[in-house]
Protein backbone atom coordinates (compact mmCIF):
# COMPACT_ATOMS: atom_id res chain seq x y z
CA UNK A 1 0.00 0.00 0.00
CA UNK A 2 1.45 3.26 -0.97
CA UNK A 3 0.97 6.43 1.10
CA UNK A 4 -1.40 8.75 -0.94
CA UNK A 5 0.75 11.45 -2.59
CA UNK A 6 -1.10 15.03 -1.89
CA UNK A 7 -3.12 15.72 -5.58
CA UNK A 8 -1.13 18.50 -6.95
CA UNK A 9 1.58 20.78 -5.09
CA UNK A 10 -0.37 23.93 -4.72
CA UNK A 11 1.69 26.87 -5.99
CA UNK A 12 2.74 29.93 -3.47
CA UNK A 13 1.10 32.83 -4.80
CA UNK A 14 2.18 36.36 -4.02
CA UNK A 15 -0.50 37.37 -1.38
CA UNK A 16 -2.80 40.51 -2.66
CA UNK A 17 -2.06 43.89 -1.82
CA UNK A 18 -5.24 44.49 -0.35
CA UNK A 19 -6.24 41.86 1.92
CA UNK A 20 -10.18 42.08 2.26
CA UNK A 21 -11.61 41.14 -1.68
CA UNK A 22 -14.68 43.24 -1.40
CA UNK A 23 -12.33 46.26 -0.85
CA UNK A 24 -9.82 44.87 -3.52
CA UNK A 25 -12.43 44.60 -6.53
CA UNK A 26 -14.34 47.80 -5.10
CA UNK A 27 -11.53 50.29 -6.14
CA UNK A 28 -10.37 47.71 -9.07
CA UNK A 29 -14.07 48.66 -10.59
CA UNK A 30 -14.33 51.88 -9.37
CA UNK A 31 -10.78 52.82 -10.85
CA UNK A 32 -11.43 51.59 -13.62
CA UNK A 33 -15.37 53.36 -14.51
CA UNK A 34 -13.48 56.52 -13.17
CA UNK A 35 -10.89 56.19 -15.66
CA UNK A 36 -13.51 55.86 -18.42
CA UNK A 37 -15.45 58.53 -17.38
CA UNK A 38 -12.68 60.64 -17.29
CA UNK A 39 -10.82 59.70 -20.39
CA UNK A 40 -14.59 59.72 -22.00
CA UNK A 41 -15.45 63.43 -20.43
CA UNK A 42 -11.49 64.86 -21.54
CA UNK A 43 -11.64 67.07 -24.44
CA UNK A 44 -8.20 66.76 -26.30
CA UNK A 45 -8.17 68.79 -29.91
CA UNK A 46 -5.97 66.31 -31.61
CA UNK A 47 -5.78 67.92 -34.56
CA UNK A 48 -4.11 71.22 -32.78
CA UNK A 49 -1.97 68.97 -30.68
CA UNK A 50 -0.58 67.50 -33.95
CA UNK A 51 -0.48 71.16 -35.39
CA UNK A 52 2.00 72.23 -32.25
CA UNK A 53 4.16 69.27 -33.02
CA UNK A 54 6.56 71.02 -35.17
CA UNK A 55 6.46 74.15 -32.71
CA UNK A 56 7.25 71.50 -29.71
CA UNK A 57 10.38 70.69 -31.55
CA UNK A 58 11.46 73.61 -32.38
CA UNK A 59 10.78 74.52 -28.65
CA UNK A 60 13.25 71.62 -27.96
CA UNK A 61 15.70 72.41 -30.23
CA UNK A 62 16.20 76.01 -29.21
CA UNK A 63 17.94 74.36 -25.87
CA UNK A 64 20.47 73.34 -28.41
CA UNK A 65 22.11 76.05 -27.90
CA UNK A 66 19.52 78.41 -26.07
CA UNK A 67 20.07 82.32 -26.72
CA UNK A 68 21.46 84.28 -23.96
CA UNK A 69 22.48 87.22 -26.07
CA UNK A 70 20.24 88.79 -27.40
CA UNK A 71 17.43 89.53 -24.51
CA UNK A 72 20.47 89.50 -21.88
CA UNK A 73 19.97 93.14 -20.54
CA UNK A 74 16.22 92.19 -20.19
CA UNK A 75 16.99 88.50 -18.52
CA UNK A 76 19.50 90.29 -16.43
CA UNK A 77 16.94 92.46 -14.89
CA UNK A 78 14.37 89.52 -14.36
CA UNK A 79 16.80 87.65 -12.38
CA UNK A 80 17.52 90.38 -10.41
CA UNK A 81 14.27 91.75 -9.38
CA UNK A 82 13.47 87.97 -8.74
CA UNK A 83 16.27 87.60 -6.04
CA UNK A 84 15.87 91.18 -4.45
CA UNK A 85 12.40 89.89 -4.34
CA UNK A 86 13.11 86.58 -2.79
CA UNK A 87 15.47 87.91 -0.05
CA UNK A 88 13.24 90.52 0.98
CA UNK A 89 9.85 88.55 1.19
CA UNK A 90 11.62 85.71 3.36
CA UNK A 91 13.33 87.93 5.42
CA UNK A 92 9.98 89.97 6.59
CA UNK A 93 7.74 86.98 6.13
CA UNK A 94 9.83 85.40 8.71
CA UNK A 95 9.48 88.47 11.17
CA UNK A 96 6.25 88.66 10.60
CA UNK A 97 5.39 84.84 11.51
CA UNK A 98 7.36 84.66 14.39
CA UNK A 99 4.78 86.33 16.50
CA UNK A 100 1.92 84.37 14.61
CA UNK A 101 3.87 81.13 15.30
CA UNK A 102 4.35 81.82 19.10
CA UNK A 103 0.17 83.02 19.46
CA UNK A 104 -0.60 79.76 17.33
CA UNK A 105 1.36 77.56 20.09
CA UNK A 106 -1.16 75.69 21.89
CA UNK A 107 1.41 75.31 24.97
CA UNK A 108 2.54 79.03 25.64
CA UNK A 109 -0.55 80.73 24.14
CA UNK A 110 -3.30 81.80 25.37
CA UNK A 111 -6.67 80.56 23.80
CA UNK A 112 -8.36 83.25 22.15
CA UNK A 113 -4.99 84.38 20.81
CA UNK A 114 -4.24 80.60 19.52
CA UNK A 115 -7.50 80.95 17.75
CA UNK A 116 -7.08 84.05 15.81
CA UNK A 117 -3.63 83.09 14.99
CA UNK A 118 -4.43 79.39 13.37
CA UNK A 119 -6.82 81.44 11.33
CA UNK A 120 -4.37 83.61 10.12
CA UNK A 121 -2.14 80.74 9.33
CA UNK A 122 -4.94 78.60 7.72
CA UNK A 123 -5.93 81.49 5.16
CA UNK A 124 -2.44 82.25 4.55
CA UNK A 125 -1.96 78.40 3.58
CA UNK A 126 -5.03 77.88 1.54
CA UNK A 127 -4.81 80.19 -1.23
CA UNK A 128 -2.24 79.46 -3.57
CA UNK A 129 1.04 82.05 -4.37
CA UNK A 130 -0.41 82.79 -7.91
CA UNK A 131 -4.12 83.65 -6.41
CA UNK A 132 -2.82 85.65 -3.91
CA UNK A 133 -0.71 87.34 -6.30
CA UNK A 134 -3.56 88.71 -8.41
CA UNK A 135 -4.89 90.00 -5.86
CA UNK A 136 -2.15 92.10 -4.25
CA UNK A 137 -1.38 93.10 -8.29
CA UNK A 138 -4.62 94.89 -8.06
CA UNK A 139 -4.15 96.03 -4.84
CA UNK A 140 -0.28 97.44 -5.15
CA UNK A 141 -0.45 97.88 -8.80
CA UNK A 142 2.32 96.13 -11.18
CA UNK A 143 5.65 95.33 -10.23
CA UNK A 144 7.81 93.76 -7.53
CA UNK A 145 6.41 95.09 -4.79
CA UNK A 146 2.99 92.84 -5.03
CA UNK A 147 5.32 90.03 -5.63
CA UNK A 148 7.29 90.90 -2.48
CA UNK A 149 3.86 90.98 -0.30
CA UNK A 150 2.64 87.80 -1.96
CA UNK A 151 5.65 85.82 -0.98
CA UNK A 152 6.25 87.49 2.13
CA UNK A 153 2.13 86.53 3.01
CA UNK A 154 2.65 82.84 1.41
CA UNK A 155 5.56 82.65 4.06
CA UNK A 156 3.76 83.24 7.08
CA UNK A 157 1.38 80.68 6.40
CA UNK A 158 4.56 78.08 5.81
CA UNK A 159 7.20 79.10 9.03
CA UNK A 160 4.62 80.00 11.31
CA UNK A 161 2.73 77.03 11.20
CA UNK A 162 6.10 74.71 10.97
CA UNK A 163 7.27 77.12 14.07
CA UNK A 164 3.85 76.73 16.16
CA UNK A 165 4.76 72.50 15.82
CA UNK A 166 7.91 73.40 16.93
CA UNK A 167 7.35 74.63 19.74
CA UNK A 168 4.53 72.67 20.65
CA UNK A 169 7.35 69.90 20.70
CA UNK A 170 9.33 71.11 22.89
CA UNK A 171 10.66 70.18 26.08
CA UNK A 172 8.48 71.65 28.80
CA UNK A 173 11.40 70.69 31.79
CA UNK A 174 13.94 73.19 30.00
CA UNK A 175 11.25 76.00 29.59
CA UNK A 176 10.16 75.52 33.17
CA UNK A 177 13.68 75.76 34.43
CA UNK A 178 14.36 79.34 32.94
CA UNK A 179 10.94 80.32 34.43
CA UNK A 180 12.14 78.72 37.82
CA UNK A 181 14.99 80.96 38.24
CA UNK A 182 12.82 84.03 37.95
CA UNK A 183 12.46 85.47 34.12
CA UNK A 184 10.26 87.46 32.96
CA UNK A 185 8.12 86.30 29.60
CA UNK A 186 10.53 87.94 27.17
CA UNK A 187 13.49 86.33 28.49
CA UNK A 188 11.86 83.11 29.08
CA UNK A 189 10.91 83.10 25.50
CA UNK A 190 14.53 84.21 24.35
CA UNK A 191 16.11 81.70 26.86
CA UNK A 192 13.88 78.66 27.47
CA UNK A 193 12.29 78.41 24.14
CA UNK A 194 14.10 79.68 21.23
CA UNK A 195 17.39 77.67 21.97
CA UNK A 196 15.10 74.75 21.56
CA UNK A 197 13.89 75.76 17.97
CA UNK A 198 16.22 77.68 16.31
CA UNK A 199 18.17 75.24 14.91
CA UNK A 200 15.24 73.74 13.07
CA UNK A 201 14.08 76.91 12.12
CA UNK A 202 17.16 78.12 10.59
CA UNK A 203 16.96 75.07 8.36
CA UNK A 204 13.32 75.96 7.66
CA UNK A 205 14.36 79.77 6.57
CA UNK A 206 16.69 78.63 4.54
CA UNK A 207 14.44 75.83 2.90
CA UNK A 208 11.75 79.04 2.66
CA UNK A 209 14.38 80.57 0.44
CA UNK A 210 14.34 78.40 -1.87
CA UNK A 211 10.85 77.85 -2.30
CA UNK A 212 10.03 81.32 -2.31
CA UNK A 213 12.80 81.90 -5.46
CA UNK A 214 10.60 78.93 -7.48
CA UNK A 215 7.43 81.05 -6.76
CA UNK A 216 9.31 83.86 -7.11
CA UNK A 217 9.76 83.00 -10.97
CA UNK A 218 5.49 82.50 -11.23
CA UNK A 219 4.07 85.62 -9.60
CA UNK A 220 5.56 87.36 -12.61
CA UNK A 221 3.06 85.88 -14.96
CA UNK A 222 0.14 87.78 -13.27
CA UNK A 223 2.20 90.89 -13.10
CA UNK A 224 4.09 90.37 -9.76
CA UNK A 225 7.31 91.57 -11.45
CA UNK A 226 10.68 89.11 -11.72
CA UNK A 227 11.81 86.78 -14.26
CA UNK A 228 8.07 85.54 -14.86
CA UNK A 229 7.25 88.49 -16.38
CA UNK A 230 10.08 87.98 -19.00
CA UNK A 231 9.45 84.73 -19.72
CA UNK A 232 6.24 84.85 -20.19
CA UNK A 233 6.72 88.09 -22.38
CA UNK A 234 9.34 85.37 -24.56
CA UNK A 235 6.79 82.97 -24.82
CA UNK A 236 4.21 85.40 -26.06
CA UNK A 237 6.17 85.92 -29.09
CA UNK A 238 7.47 82.53 -29.45
CA UNK A 239 11.10 83.55 -28.61
CA UNK A 240 11.73 80.06 -27.70
CA UNK A 241 15.77 80.24 -27.68
CA UNK A 242 15.57 83.05 -25.12
CA UNK A 243 13.03 81.17 -23.40
CA UNK A 244 15.19 77.89 -22.86
CA UNK A 245 17.50 80.06 -22.20
CA UNK A 246 15.63 81.62 -19.03
CA UNK A 247 15.05 78.26 -18.03
CA UNK A 248 18.18 76.80 -18.00
CA UNK A 249 19.16 79.85 -15.63
CA UNK A 250 16.05 79.54 -13.16
CA UNK A 251 17.56 75.64 -13.37
CA UNK A 252 20.80 76.48 -12.90
CA UNK A 253 19.93 79.18 -9.73
CA UNK A 254 17.04 76.81 -8.31
CA UNK A 255 19.94 74.28 -8.12
CA UNK A 256 22.50 76.63 -6.80
CA UNK A 257 20.36 77.85 -4.02
CA UNK A 258 19.08 74.39 -2.88
CA UNK A 259 22.48 72.72 -2.73
CA UNK A 260 24.04 76.00 -0.84
CA UNK A 261 21.30 75.91 1.33
CA UNK A 262 21.52 72.24 2.46
CA UNK A 263 24.95 72.56 2.99
CA UNK A 264 24.14 75.56 5.03
CA UNK A 265 21.88 73.39 7.10
CA UNK A 266 24.48 70.57 7.60
CA UNK A 267 26.85 73.80 9.07
CA UNK A 268 23.68 75.09 11.28
CA UNK A 269 23.07 71.58 12.74
CA UNK B 1 45.39 97.57 59.03
CA UNK B 2 44.89 96.07 55.77
CA UNK B 3 41.73 94.67 54.63
CA UNK B 4 42.32 90.78 53.57
CA UNK B 5 39.04 91.03 51.18
CA UNK B 6 39.66 89.43 48.06
CA UNK B 7 38.33 91.60 45.70
CA UNK B 8 36.26 89.88 43.13
CA UNK B 9 35.76 91.42 39.97
CA UNK B 10 31.92 91.91 39.52
CA UNK B 11 31.57 89.02 36.23
CA UNK B 12 28.09 89.34 34.60
CA UNK B 13 26.92 85.76 33.01
CA UNK B 14 27.11 86.55 29.21
CA UNK B 15 25.64 83.86 26.60
CA UNK B 16 28.62 84.07 24.49
CA UNK B 17 32.01 85.00 24.62
CA UNK B 18 33.21 87.84 23.32
CA UNK B 19 34.72 86.88 19.62
CA UNK B 20 31.20 84.58 18.98
CA UNK B 21 29.37 87.21 20.19
CA UNK B 22 30.95 89.89 17.70
CA UNK B 23 30.51 87.34 14.83
CA UNK B 24 26.92 86.73 15.82
CA UNK B 25 26.69 90.92 14.93
CA UNK B 26 28.53 90.96 12.23
CA UNK B 27 26.28 88.06 10.74
CA UNK B 28 23.30 90.35 11.61
CA UNK B 29 24.61 93.52 10.25
CA UNK B 30 25.38 91.78 6.82
CA UNK B 31 21.92 90.24 6.90
CA UNK B 32 20.48 93.52 7.82
CA UNK B 33 22.50 95.03 4.87
CA UNK B 34 21.42 92.61 2.62
CA UNK B 35 17.68 93.13 2.85
CA UNK B 36 17.85 96.68 3.47
CA UNK B 37 19.50 96.81 -0.08
CA UNK B 38 16.85 94.50 -1.77
CA UNK B 39 14.09 96.28 -0.25
CA UNK B 40 15.57 99.63 -1.34
CA UNK B 41 15.88 98.40 -5.04
CA UNK B 42 12.24 96.88 -4.52
CA UNK B 43 10.85 100.52 -3.64
CA UNK B 44 12.16 102.12 -6.64
CA UNK B 45 9.86 100.07 -9.02
CA UNK B 46 6.99 101.00 -6.32
CA UNK B 47 4.67 103.74 -7.18
CA UNK B 48 4.41 104.45 -3.58
CA UNK B 49 0.64 106.03 -4.04
CA UNK B 50 -0.77 103.40 -5.50
CA UNK B 51 0.16 101.21 -1.80
CA UNK B 52 -0.44 103.41 0.23
CA UNK B 53 -4.27 103.58 -1.56
CA UNK B 54 -4.41 99.60 -0.99
CA UNK B 55 -6.60 99.81 2.13
CA UNK B 56 -9.33 101.65 0.93
CA UNK B 57 -8.83 99.63 -2.73
CA UNK B 58 -9.12 96.39 -0.71
CA UNK B 59 -12.43 97.51 1.30
CA UNK B 60 -13.92 98.37 -1.92
CA UNK B 61 -12.77 95.37 -4.05
CA UNK B 62 -14.22 93.18 -0.60
CA UNK B 63 -18.00 95.06 -1.06
CA UNK B 64 -17.60 94.34 -4.53
CA UNK B 65 -17.47 90.34 -3.55
CA UNK B 66 -19.96 89.96 -1.41
CA UNK B 67 -22.30 88.13 -1.46
CA UNK B 68 -20.72 85.32 -3.97
CA UNK B 69 -23.26 84.69 -6.58
CA UNK B 70 -24.19 81.54 -5.86
CA UNK B 71 -26.27 80.39 -8.74
CA UNK B 72 -23.64 80.49 -10.52
CA UNK B 73 -22.14 77.36 -9.11
CA UNK B 74 -24.17 75.40 -11.68
CA UNK B 75 -21.62 76.83 -14.76
CA UNK B 76 -18.43 75.06 -12.43
CA UNK B 77 -19.72 71.35 -11.76
CA UNK B 78 -18.29 70.92 -15.37
CA UNK B 79 -14.62 72.78 -14.59
CA UNK B 80 -14.07 71.16 -11.30
CA UNK B 81 -14.67 67.88 -13.21
CA UNK B 82 -12.04 68.87 -15.28
CA UNK B 83 -9.66 70.26 -12.61
CA UNK B 84 -9.82 66.78 -10.74
CA UNK B 85 -9.01 65.18 -14.02
CA UNK B 86 -5.77 67.26 -14.63
CA UNK B 87 -5.09 66.61 -11.24
CA UNK B 88 -5.44 63.04 -11.33
CA UNK B 89 -4.43 61.95 -15.17
CA UNK B 90 -1.60 63.95 -14.42
CA UNK B 91 -0.62 62.09 -11.56
CA UNK B 92 -1.09 59.03 -13.31
CA UNK B 93 1.24 59.75 -16.29
CA UNK B 94 3.90 60.96 -13.74
CA UNK B 95 4.08 57.61 -12.24
CA UNK B 96 4.26 55.89 -15.27
CA UNK B 97 7.32 57.96 -16.13
CA UNK B 98 8.82 58.42 -12.50
CA UNK B 99 8.80 54.57 -11.68
CA UNK B 100 11.84 53.73 -13.90
CA UNK B 101 13.46 57.07 -13.27
CA UNK B 102 13.67 56.42 -9.63
CA UNK B 103 15.03 53.05 -10.70
CA UNK B 104 17.44 54.75 -12.61
CA UNK B 105 18.84 56.93 -10.01
CA UNK B 106 18.75 54.91 -6.89
CA UNK B 107 22.36 54.04 -6.30
CA UNK B 108 21.63 50.26 -5.65
CA UNK B 109 19.72 49.67 -8.53
CA UNK B 110 21.24 51.92 -10.94
CA UNK B 111 21.96 50.09 -14.55
CA UNK B 112 25.35 52.69 -13.80
CA UNK B 113 26.65 55.01 -11.43
CA UNK B 114 28.57 56.63 -13.66
CA UNK B 115 26.44 57.30 -17.43
CA UNK B 116 22.62 56.65 -16.33
CA UNK B 117 22.48 57.92 -13.22
CA UNK B 118 23.54 61.67 -13.58
CA UNK B 119 20.91 61.73 -16.10
CA UNK B 120 17.90 60.44 -14.15
CA UNK B 121 19.17 63.06 -11.29
CA UNK B 122 18.94 65.86 -13.98
CA UNK B 123 15.69 64.69 -15.52
CA UNK B 124 14.66 64.95 -11.52
CA UNK B 125 15.98 68.10 -10.89
CA UNK B 126 14.57 70.04 -14.29
CA UNK B 127 11.50 68.64 -13.40
CA UNK B 128 11.37 69.84 -10.12
CA UNK B 129 12.51 73.38 -10.39
CA UNK B 130 10.07 74.28 -12.78
CA UNK B 131 7.24 75.22 -11.75
CA UNK B 132 3.70 73.53 -13.25
CA UNK B 133 2.37 77.13 -14.06
CA UNK B 134 5.66 77.24 -16.24
CA UNK B 135 5.00 74.14 -17.82
CA UNK B 136 1.60 74.75 -18.36
CA UNK B 137 2.53 78.28 -19.45
CA UNK B 138 5.02 76.29 -22.61
CA UNK B 139 2.71 73.66 -23.00
CA UNK B 140 -0.17 75.72 -24.01
CA UNK B 141 1.92 77.13 -26.51
CA UNK B 142 2.66 73.89 -27.94
CA UNK B 143 -0.31 71.77 -27.68
CA UNK B 144 -2.96 74.55 -27.35
CA UNK B 145 -4.91 75.65 -24.75
CA UNK B 146 -7.03 73.56 -22.78
CA UNK B 147 -7.38 70.13 -20.22
CA UNK B 148 -4.59 68.42 -22.55
CA UNK B 149 -1.81 71.05 -21.28
CA UNK B 150 -2.60 70.93 -18.08
CA UNK B 151 -2.74 67.00 -17.82
CA UNK B 152 1.09 67.22 -19.32
CA UNK B 153 2.10 70.20 -17.52
CA UNK B 154 1.15 68.40 -14.19
CA UNK B 155 2.34 64.87 -15.38
CA UNK B 156 5.93 66.73 -16.07
CA UNK B 157 6.18 68.81 -12.90
CA UNK B 158 5.66 65.81 -10.58
CA UNK B 159 8.11 63.40 -11.77
CA UNK B 160 10.70 64.62 -10.47
CA UNK B 161 8.84 65.07 -7.00
CA UNK B 162 8.13 60.94 -7.22
CA UNK B 163 11.20 59.95 -8.79
CA UNK B 164 13.39 62.05 -5.93
CA UNK B 165 10.98 60.44 -3.44
CA UNK B 166 10.58 56.94 -4.58
CA UNK B 167 14.37 57.24 -5.03
CA UNK B 168 15.38 57.69 -1.92
CA UNK B 169 12.82 55.10 -0.35
CA UNK B 170 14.36 52.53 -2.90
CA UNK B 171 17.74 53.73 -1.60
CA UNK B 172 16.84 53.18 2.11
CA UNK B 173 15.72 48.91 1.65
CA UNK B 174 16.85 46.31 3.44
CA UNK B 175 19.67 44.93 1.11
CA UNK B 176 19.34 41.29 3.44
CA UNK B 177 16.38 40.87 2.20
CA UNK B 178 17.15 41.53 -1.69
CA UNK B 179 19.76 39.10 -0.77
CA UNK B 180 17.50 36.41 0.14
CA UNK B 181 15.56 36.82 -2.61
CA UNK B 182 18.98 36.65 -5.05
CA UNK B 183 20.07 33.32 -2.76
CA UNK B 184 17.35 31.51 -3.77
CA UNK B 185 18.12 31.51 -7.70
CA UNK B 186 15.60 34.43 -8.39
CA UNK B 187 16.48 36.20 -12.20
CA UNK B 188 17.27 40.50 -11.52
CA UNK B 189 13.28 40.63 -12.67
CA UNK B 190 12.22 38.73 -9.88
CA UNK B 191 14.60 39.85 -7.35
CA UNK B 192 13.38 43.34 -7.86
CA UNK B 193 9.59 42.62 -8.25
CA UNK B 194 9.94 40.17 -5.17
CA UNK B 195 13.03 41.62 -2.94
CA UNK B 196 12.34 45.37 -3.17
CA UNK B 197 8.99 46.19 -4.70
CA UNK B 198 7.05 44.98 -1.51
CA UNK B 199 9.74 47.23 0.44
CA UNK B 200 8.85 50.23 -1.33
CA UNK B 201 5.38 49.65 -1.62
CA UNK B 202 4.01 51.38 1.27
CA UNK B 203 6.30 54.96 0.83
CA UNK B 204 4.87 54.75 -3.09
CA UNK B 205 1.61 55.08 -1.89
CA UNK B 206 2.41 56.85 0.63
CA UNK B 207 3.83 59.38 -2.03
CA UNK B 208 1.29 59.26 -4.42
CA UNK B 209 -1.37 60.34 -2.99
CA UNK B 210 0.67 63.03 -1.27
CA UNK B 211 0.89 63.99 -4.76
CA UNK B 212 -2.19 63.99 -5.80
CA UNK B 213 -3.40 66.20 -3.05
CA UNK B 214 -0.47 68.73 -4.33
CA UNK B 215 -1.73 68.45 -7.92
CA UNK B 216 -5.28 69.01 -7.00
CA UNK B 217 -4.28 72.40 -5.63
CA UNK B 218 -2.30 73.21 -8.34
CA UNK B 219 -4.34 72.48 -10.80
CA UNK B 220 -7.08 75.00 -9.69
CA UNK B 221 -4.53 77.40 -10.96
CA UNK B 222 -3.00 75.97 -14.38
CA UNK B 223 -5.85 77.98 -15.55
CA UNK B 224 -4.46 81.29 -15.05
CA UNK B 225 -2.69 80.81 -18.08
CA UNK B 226 -4.92 78.68 -20.31
CA UNK B 227 -4.49 75.16 -19.28
CA UNK B 228 -7.91 74.03 -18.37
CA UNK B 229 -10.07 73.72 -15.14
CA UNK B 230 -11.67 75.95 -12.77
CA UNK B 231 -9.03 78.59 -13.35
CA UNK B 232 -9.90 79.29 -16.53
CA UNK B 233 -13.36 80.49 -15.06
CA UNK B 234 -11.53 82.33 -12.59
CA UNK B 235 -9.43 84.43 -14.86
CA UNK B 236 -12.43 85.31 -17.40
CA UNK B 237 -14.22 86.05 -14.25
CA UNK B 238 -11.44 88.13 -12.94
CA UNK B 239 -10.86 89.56 -16.46
CA UNK B 240 -14.81 90.46 -16.57
CA UNK B 241 -14.54 92.36 -13.43
CA UNK B 242 -17.63 89.48 -12.41
CA UNK B 243 -15.95 89.69 -8.51
CA UNK B 244 -19.41 87.95 -7.02
CA UNK B 245 -18.45 84.71 -9.49
CA UNK B 246 -14.67 85.25 -8.21
CA UNK B 247 -15.73 85.19 -4.77
CA UNK B 248 -17.68 82.03 -5.35
CA UNK B 249 -14.95 80.45 -7.20
CA UNK B 250 -12.33 81.24 -4.84
CA UNK B 251 -14.91 79.55 -1.96
CA UNK B 252 -15.11 76.06 -4.38
CA UNK B 253 -11.44 76.09 -4.71
CA UNK B 254 -10.89 76.27 -1.18
CA UNK B 255 -13.42 73.43 -0.29
CA UNK B 256 -11.63 71.07 -3.12
CA UNK B 257 -8.64 71.51 -1.37
CA UNK B 258 -9.45 70.97 1.76
CA UNK B 259 -11.56 67.90 0.72
CA UNK B 260 -8.62 66.56 -1.29
CA UNK B 261 -6.31 67.24 1.76
CA UNK B 262 -8.59 65.23 4.24
CA UNK B 263 -9.10 62.16 1.92
CA UNK B 264 -5.31 62.25 1.21
CA UNK B 265 -4.79 62.33 4.86
CA UNK B 266 -7.21 59.28 5.35
CA UNK B 267 -5.82 57.16 2.68
CA UNK B 268 -2.11 57.52 3.84
CA UNK B 269 -3.18 56.95 7.37
CA UNK B 270 -5.09 54.08 6.08
CA UNK B 271 -2.04 52.92 4.47
CA UNK B 272 0.91 53.78 6.99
Amino acid sequence: MSLALPAAPRRWKKPPAIKRAWLRWTLIVGAAVYLSLALGTTHVNWARVWEGLPRGIQFITAFLPPDFTSRWTEIVEGIAETLWMTVAATVVGIVLSVPVGIGAARNIAPLPVYYFCRSVLAVSRSFQEIILAIFFVKLFGFGPFAGFVTLSFATIGFYGKLLAEDIEDMDASQAEAVRATGAGWLQWLNYGVQPQVMPRMIGLGLYRLDINFRESAVVGIVGGGGIGATLNTSFDRYEFDSAAAIILIIIAIVMAVEYSSGYLRRWVQ
Amino acid sequence: MMSDAIVIPKKVWQRRDRKTQFAVWLAWLFGTAVFVYCFQLISERTIWAFVLDAPAQAVDLGSRMVPPAWGYIHYLWRPIWDTLNIATLGTIISIVIAVPIAYCAARNTTPSVAFVRPVALFIIVASRSINSLIWALMLVTIVGPGVFAGIIAIGLRSIGFVAKLLYEAIEEIDESQVEAVRATGASPAQTTVYGIVPQVMPAFAGITVFRWDINIRESTVLGLVGAGGIGLELNAAITQLYWTQVSLMLLVIIATVILSEWVSAKVRHAII
